[in-house]
This record gives structure tokens, C-alpha cells and sequence, in this order.
């Protein structure tokens, strides 16, 4: 017999250590014999600890289970899934779940992250077999043609990326994964480190095999020291079985792989940034050309991938390009792992095929607002995504379609707002946090963003409103054109969305806005046509 | 945390100067050992890295986890970034720092708490977050927080 508690971060955040154990001395107490497995989540939050029995109708849930709680389930006779006001029935069925596409999130959740044989048992490392068969030109092509796109937020095609570092000549080349999941409203990378972490290390060594590339590193952010702890185990576990070294899975070939922590940069997860962290150095900006493709890690050839896209690598391998691509919409194919955060009722990982609306994202998913006050503005992609207001929730959740609105979909993570938030405020701390993570490479960025909290200031206190709103717009272009990276080259999206959408925090009288006439298929000429700046 | 030892900071330095790119690897071992990175320090790992004491420095200070000096018994992480902005972290920073009479940043008189801003623990489902002495926790009204701080403080009593 099997119990399931998670052992990932946000459910050890709300009790499911204490779960574990209490459920342990109960176990013990009772005399009965049963495994607990610590599984990664399942990503839904606001049920953890949820934790799971095994019984012949298929896996049965409970949550969220608080450790005073345990008693009263093994009186109610969880074991065998029997009722209790706790029960959320048969996991699969329950429709946050079922309704979701899960691809690359397949396996989290329900397996025991560290265990090998369930990893293969559930098709892990089927994507590298298949891949084994084929030349490095013919990995490339079916990436390419899976239509898979950088999910650190970028979206550049993967297989693009890789067929660049492929014809790029170079006695050694690297594979670096971007684990710096700095945007808040982000846990998509967490949870599969933590929950999965050998569909990464199957990704990279795919990725590897694909460009020529022997050496891999994950670098890692220090905030997440669970993650830490576990992916360094899952690699020492695949070194232990062959899965990594000099014969990976008895293919003659090499592949190694190592985790380096960050130390709490948020400009680290740019790229080049952090391949300057990974060398040891400041974490600065370099300016492009020359490409980490051609020159990255240590001057070497190098595919710098976000956790996501690495992950999904797998199952492209797996299943084939084509039953990626059939997901999605326009050019964005696949699905996205969006992750439902802030002030919600229903947070966590939602993994669903492009083409999904905010809205739909906001409110069927996620239940609307945790106060249960009205719903005012949501900021999609981290940090430097646009805040954009209820007029544009039918938005799809689309590269194009987000960057026809002025804003990005990014890394997926979408933070809620209630009525009670403040955009001024919002906008303020945009610039705060531009000035505090700036690596000081530009100037328009290092020093602008100071500046762009005291115009704000100037602004919230209405000193010469109008004219400091000039300002403002002025100094906002000179970030967007004046900056080697996404960080100040981005700021301005939150700051002058924030103003555009909600001038009645600026003083200004609230927008009459037209409305909301958005298309939801991407070919519509009209949207395609503005595309980003 | 142990309290500053010139040869242990040798040893340590030794084990990872080997690595490429070793230098992030090496100051973290040392700020893990000795819950700081000491100034002496800096000419130590110069020498073993070759490379200029100002490259090590200006390493150091980049990066917002390097510590100058030792933090408090307990540290506290609060996280201030949107998701729990969203959900009231300002109040609760507010409240913690009003408790302990200690902004983030800082360490309390009595050496008992540092408070350090961090910018997304990853627990965005579960806002506020913060984590205390590495160990996380979501969903944290000026109660729980209260608590915690208590619970803390018992412990080392």
C-alpha cells in the first residue's frame, strides 16, 4: 500500500512535513504496513498538502490535509479511499486537473522524483532512445519541427538554437540549462525539478547528443534550495546507472552534467549574464554579437535553454514532432505551462495548449480572486510584463497575440491584483526593483531606474503631475531603446502599461476605454501585422 | 556557523579552485562554513584563483546573498516581489520589522534575527511566503509570522 505526500517546496511551506509524519505515527501505531512516497506536486496549491492513497479505482486525493487531521482519515478509512469531508475523490478526475494537457508535466506529481525505475517505467528516457537512433542533423529537425519555442520568455525556436551550435565547430561545446527562475508568479522550473528531475537531465543529455556537446551545466538559483537538493541527487543517481558519464545508457557516448547555484541576482537569468555568473565572474550583461551559440560558455559553442524547454525535449523525442506541434495556436505550438499565482483562489501549474484566454486562465481556472473582492489587474511574465486590466482578459495566451498588447507572456507566470491595488505604487516599485538588479551595464538602465522612482515619487505626491508624467514617457524610451537586455529594456512595459490602463492612479481621469474587440485566432491580419517593437 | 578560520578557508578554497569557473563555488563554501565572506578571504581566494583581489571583491559585492559580516542567529527571508504584493506582503514586512525593530536588510540589536528582502521564493500559489533558517512557508498572516518568530527565539533559549 502506498501514501503520497509531497515533498515539494510550497507543500512543505503549508505543513506536508508534519503530515508525513504524522501519518507515520499512525501507521506505526496501528500496525499497518504501507510505504509513504514523498511525489513532487501535483500543482494544485491551494489543496496541498494533498496527499494521495493507491486503490484499485486509480489514486484517491485528499486535501488540503493538516497533520491534526491524520487521525480522523485513518479512522474514516482514507487507506481504502473511503469518504471523508476531505476527499476530493479519484485525483485524475478532479477537473482542475483533467482538464489540463499535461505534456511536459506528464510525470510530476505522481512519481517519487528520485526514483529511477519509475521515471523509465512511465516512458522516461524513451525520448533519448529514439534520439540514440538518429544522426545529431535528424534530433535537430524534429525539435525544429515540433514548433517548440524558448520558455524562459524569449520564444526563440528551440531548434534553431541548436542547429547554430550543431555547425559551429569547436573541440567542446556546452549545454546550459537556465534554472534562475527569478519572475514572481513563476514555479513551473521548481516544481519539475523538483518533482521530475530526470526528464531534464534526459533533455539536456538529448540536447547534448544533438549539438556535440559532452559537458552540461544547470545553473540554479540559490532561492531554491529544495530544488537544489534533489536535481543534485537525481544527477548523482544517474551517474550510479549509467544515464550519465562516458556510456550514457550504453550508447558509447558522453554526457556530464553538473548544478551551480546563483547567489540571488535576478539579471542571472538573463543569458549572458549568467554564463559570466557560471564562469565566476560579476554577473554583467554582454553585449550581443557575438551569440552564446557561437561564443558562450568559456568562449565555447553553447545552447543556453530554459528548464521548460529542456524538459519538453523528451516527450518531443517521444511522441514526435507532430503530436507536439498539433497543440497550440498560430505560431505558438504546444502548450504553455502557466502558473496561476498572487491573489487567487485556485493557484498553481496549469499546463494547457496556447490559445487558452487570460480570462479563461483568471476565472475558470483559477476561480477569480483569493479576497474575493473584484478582480482589478494582472500582471503576465514576470516582473517585466505589462499590467493589463479587465478590458484585456480575452487576450489568448499567445507570443504574438501578448506582444500585439504591448506585453509578453514570458516564463507563464500570471500574478493577480484585487481591487485594492495601487498601479502608481505597481509602477514604483517596477522601477525599484529595475534599480536593484541592474547590473550596471547601461546607463540608461543603472542610473534611469533611480531616476524612474523619483519621477513616480514626484508623480504619486502630485508635484507637477503632468510634466513628471512627460518625463516619465521620455525616460521610459531611453530604458526600451537604450539597454543591451530585457531588464531595462523591459521595465517600461510594466510602468507604461500600468499608466495607459489605469490613469486614475496617476491622477489622471479613468480611460473611456473602447470595447475589448480582441481576436483570438493569431492569422487575423491586424494583429500579426503590429507584432513586437 | 563556525567562527572565522584563515586554514579552513584554505582547505575549502582548495577543494574547488580546480573547478572552471570555480570562484561562485568557492564563496559559497565559505559564506555555507562561516555564515560570511571575511576580508581576509579575498586575498586567499585571489591567490589560489589567480586573479586580482578587485575581481574578487567586485564579485562579492554583485551579488545580493554574499554576506560582509555575520547575519543574526535566525535569518528571515521575506519575499517582496508582486505575486505577494498581491496578497499583502508590505503589511507583513511591516509588521515583522516593527517587531523586531530591524528593516530588511538588518540585523537585530541582539543579534537574535537578520531580515533579508528576496524577490520570489517560488511559493507564488501560497503568498506571502518567506522562509526561516531554509525552511519555507506559504500563505503567512502577522499571526503565523508572530509565531514563528516566538518559536524561534524559544528554541534558542
Amino acid at each position: 500500500m502506498k501514501i503520497f505526500v509531497p515533498c515539494d517546496m510550497a507543500a512543505l511551506s503549508v505543513g506536508a512535513d508534519a503530515v508525513a509524519r504524522a501519518i507515520g505515527d499512525q501507521l506505526g501505531s496501528r500496525r499497518i504496513e504501507a510505504t509513504i512516497v514523498r511525489n513532487g506536486s501535483r500543482g494544485l496549491f491551494w489543496l496541498e498538502p494533498l496527499i494521495e492513497v493507491e486503490t484499485a479505482q486509480g489514486r484517491v486525493a485528499y486535501g488540503p490535509v493538516s497533520a491534526e487531521a491524520v487521525p480522523g482519515l485513518f479512522d474514516a478509512g482514507f487507506l481504502e479511499g473511503r469518504p471523508h469531508t476531505l476527499c476530493l475523490g479519484l485525483t485524475e478526475e478532479i477537473p482542475y486537473l483533467k482538464r489540463q494537457e499535461r505534456l511536459t508535466f506528464a510525470r510530476c506529481g505522481i512519481i517519487d522524483p528520485l526514483s529511477l525505475s519509475d521515471y523509465v517505467g512511465r516512458d522516461g528516457y524513451k525520448g533519448l532512445q529514439r534520439a540514440l537512433t538518429m544522426t545529431p542533423e535528424q534530433i535537430v529537425e524534429e525539435v525544429t519541427n515540433s514548433g517548440l519555442r524558448g520558455r524562459g520568455g524569449a520564444g526563440f525556436p528551440t531548434g534553431i538554437k541548436w542547429k547554430t551550435v550543431l555547425n559551429a565547430p569547436a573541440d567542446q561545446k556546452y549545454i546550459v540549462c537556465n534554472a534562475d527562475e527569478g519572475d514572481s508568479g513563476t514555479f513551473a522550473d521548481r516544481m519539475i525539478m523538483e518533482g521530475d528531475p530526470f526528464v531534464l537531465i534526459e533533455g539536456m543529455t538529448i540536447a547534448g547528443f544533438a549539438v556535440g556537446a559532452t559537458s552540461g551545466y544547470v545553473y540554479l538559483r540559490s532561492e531554491y534550495p529544495h530544488a537544489f537538493k534533489t536535481f543534485k541527487r537525481a544527477i548523482q543517481i544517474a551517474y550510479e546507472k549509467g544515464y550519465l558519464g562516458g556510456n550514457v545508457a550504453g550508447s558509447g557516448k558522453r554526457f556530464d552534467l553538473e548544478v551551480r547555484l546563483g547567489a540571488g541576482a535576478y539579471i542571472c537569468g538573463e543569458e549572458t549574464s549568467l554564463l559570466e555568473s557560471l564562469e565566476g565572474k560579476r554577473g554583467q550583461i554582454r553585449p550581443k554579437p557575438p551569440l552564446p551559440a557561437i561564443e558562450g560558455l568559456f568562449g565555447k559553442p553553447t545552447v543556453v535553454n530554459n528548464v521548460i524547454s529542456l524538459a519538453t525535449v523528451p516527450i518531443v523525442m517521444d511522441k514526435g514532432a507532430a503530436y507536439y506541434r498539433d497543440f497550440g495556436m498560430g505560431r505558438s505550438r504546444g502548450t504553455l505551462t502557466i502558473q496561476l499565482a498572487g491573489n487567487i483562489k485556485y493557484g498553481g501549474l496549469v499546463e494547457k495548449a496556447f490559445g487558452l484566454t487570460l480570462r479563461e486562465a483568471i476565472f475558470d481556472f483559477g476561480g477569480g480572486t483569493a479576497s474575493c473582492r473584484p478582480f482589478r489587474a494582472v500582471q503576465v511574465g514576470g516582473p517585466l510584463g505589462a499590467y493589463f486590466p479587465e478590458s484585456l482578459l480575452d487576450t489568448p495566451l499567445d507570443y504574438e497575440a501578448f506582444a500585439a498588447q504591448r506585453g509578453l507572456v514570458g516564463h507563464g507566470g500570471i500574478v493577480v491584483f484585487d481591487e485594492t491595488v495601487d498601479l502608481a505604487k505597481q509602477a514604483r516599485f517596477a522601477m525599484e526593483f529595475c534599480a536593484i538588479e541592474s547590473c550596471g551595464k547601461c546607463t540608461p538602465c543603472r542610473v534611469g531606474s533611480t531616476r524612474g522612482v523619483e519621477v513616480l515619487d514626484r508623480i504619486i505626491q502630485n508635484q507637477d503631475r503632468s510634466k513628471n508624467l512627460e518625463i516619465l514617457d521620455d525616460l521610459c524610451e531611453l530604458l526600451l531603446d537604450g539597454s543591451l537586455c530585457a531588464l531595462g529594456g523591459l521595465t517600461p512595459y510594466p510602468v507604461l502599461s500600468a499608466v495607459k490602463h489605469f490613469p486614475e492612479d496617476f491622477g489622471r481621469p479613468a480611460a473611456k476605454l473602447p470595447p475589448a474587440r480582441l481576436a483570438h485566432q493569431n492569422n487575423d491580419p491586424q494583429l500579426v501585422s503590429i507584432g513586437t517593437r | 556557523m563556525n567562527a572565522w578560520d584563515n586554514e579552513r578557508a584554505v582547505t575549502l578554497i582548495q577543494g574547488l579552485q580546480d573547478l572552471p569557473g570555480a570562484l561562485l563555488p568557492v564563496l559559497h563554501a565559505i559564506q555555507e562554513e562561516f555564515g560570511y565572506i571575511d576580508k581576509a578571504a579575498v586575498p586567499l581566494i585571489a591567490s589560489a584563483l589567480n586573479i586580482s583581489k578587485a575581481d574578487v571583491h567586485g564579485t562579492i559585492s554583485f551579488y545580493h546573498d554574499f554576506r560582509h559580516e555575520p547575519p543574526g542567529r535566525h535569518v528571515l527571508k521575506m519575499c517582496r516581489a508582486e505575486a505577494c504584493q498581491s496578497m499583502g506582503c508590505d503589511q507583513l514586512i511591516d509588521h515583522v520589522e516593527g517587531r523586531l525593530k530591524a528593516r530588511l536588510g538588518e540585523t537585530t540589536a541582539d543579534g537574535s534575527f537578520t531580515l533579508d528582502a528576496v524577490y520570489c521564493l517560488g511559493n507564488c500559489a501560497l503568498s506571502p511566503a518567506l522562509m526561516l533558517d531554509g525552511k519555507p512557508y506559504g500563505r503567512v498572516s502577522t499571526q503565523v509570522a508572530d509565531f514563528l518568530i516566538d518559536d524561534a527565539q524559544r528554541r534558542r533559549a
